[in-house]
């Protein structure tokens, strides 16, 4: 297949991309696995599901059903459509808890209106911005899919879409063909300082004006304060003056650890021995 | 394909009327029935949702009627008997294989394994 390597859509159509080898990793590489579950646990939490009773939820590019599992587990039920058979041969084969359909999402959601309480769907949307026949057009597959999600959803529900945008562009065309179907909301970013785990929520919500939830990792970012310059009258020491810290110092430790957790890294919590030194004979 | 599914699968065939891609008929060669735990407050959450006409029948053509009436009883959210029978044939009932058919334009979608094959081809979209 013709493409630059990294982006698994430029390898080819999804149907083909996720074939049985590919398949098979989604159920045995834990690392695979511990990704994805962790993404359908924030998809899930970003859905903002009423805890006391069952909700029905429909799962878009569910693939071998990793998603599927943490919705069951959380005493909801689900359906999910991908449309890779190989892939959903593996969801068969785990046993999932939710019925599968061999569908393709740039076709529509073959559903009747108003029946879904929720919608999650992780890393499967940017794939509809690939032509991959001569007949394909993205706005408008993009448009069908989420014109009929949108009449598929019942109203006041979300619908929480994680994808992997390959550029600006692609994600103003989705965001826009979005808006186009009806929904409202937004994009939340979880993460955006870091390059590793910075992750893309599409939010959208069905006929309410509902609040965007916050992003992971994401006060300094959002915060009206630091995007703006700050004026004191104190006056700053020489070795101060770039705006870093004296290095092996306590504020430079503290500067260290915040960057780091906005990354979203494991940090060990600031105490007043923070920064100190070992005694001599530790 | 359990039949909670299929009271919401609507055939998308380009040209079909509105609203006259549902119910697919069923035709089915094969059907299991599995033990799914009872959830009454989901059954009960379901029930409006779901077009009982189209229910009725495809559990009629299924043979796995289980009693169920023609017409919706009133005041079945605390009748557990009714919510059972409900629950079999919503959620316990899967059609292995066999083939769902457009009522509309006659469109075939197969079954294989469990799962339908809603895929169309270029000229259908």
């Amino acid at each position: 297949m013709a493409g630059s390597g990294r982006r698994p859509e430029h390898r080819g159509p999804p149907e083909l991309f996720y074939d049985v080898a590919e398949a098979w990793k989604y159920s045995q590489n834990s690392r695979m696995i511990e990704i994805q579950s962790q993404m359908s646990e924030r998809a899930v939490e970003l859905l903002g599901l009423p805890k006391d009773r069952p909700c029905f939820l429909l799962d878009v590019g569910c693939g071998s059903g990793l998603s599927g599992d943490y919705i069951s587990e959380e005493g909801h039920h689900w359906v999910g459509m991908d449309i890779s058979s190989a892939m959903l041969d593996v969801a068969v084969e785990r046993e999932v808890e939710g019925d599968l359909i061999l569908a393709d999402m740039g076709q529509g959601i073959p559903f009747r209106p108003g029946m879904f309480d929720g919608c999650v769907s992780i890393s499967a949307v940017q794939w509809l911005c690939n032509a991959d026949k001569k007949t394909h057009s993205p706005p408008k597959r993009l448009y069908r899919f989420f014109s009929t999600l949108y009449s598929a959803l019942a109203r006041g529900s979300r619908a929480v879409l994680q994808l992997y945008p390959e550029n600006s562009e692609q994600l103003e065309l989705i965001t826009a063909q979005a808006m186009k179907a009806g929904f409202t909301g937004g994009m939340v970013v979880d993460y955006p300082n870091s390059a590793k785990a910075k992750k893309f929520f599409l939010c959208l919500f069905v006929g309410m004006a509902g609040v965007l939830p916050k992003a992971l990792g994401a006060e300094c970012a959002h915060g009206e304060e630091s995007q703006q310059a700050k004026f004191t009258s104190e006056r700053t020491r020489f070795r101060n003056a770039k705006g870093k810290s004296v290095k092996k110092s306590r504020d430079w430790v503290l500067e260290k650890k915040e960057r780091r957790r906005r990354q979203g890294k494991e940090v060990r919590a600031d105490t007043r021995y923070t920064g100190r030194k070992r005694r001599p004979r530790f | 394909m359990k039949l909670l599914t299929h009271n919401m699968l609507t055939s998308h065939v380009r040209g079909v009327r509105p609203g006259g891609g549902f119910p697919l008929r069923i035709q089915a060669t094969e059907v299991k029935v599995n033990n799914v735990d009872f959830n009454q407050e989901f059954v009960a959450r379901m029930i409006p949702k779901v077009e009982w006409g189209a229910l009725v029948e495809a559990a009629e053509s299924l043979g796995h009627l289980s009693d169920l009436p023609h017409q919706l009883p009133p005041e079945y959210e605390n009748n557990e008997d009714f919510l059972r029978k409900v629950h079999h044939v919503l959620l316990e009932v899967e059609v292995m294989e066999g083939i769902l058919k457009c009522p509309d334009s006659g469109r075939e979608f197969p079954i294989t394994k469990g799962i339908p094959n809603m895929l169309l081809s270029e000229e259908e979209t």
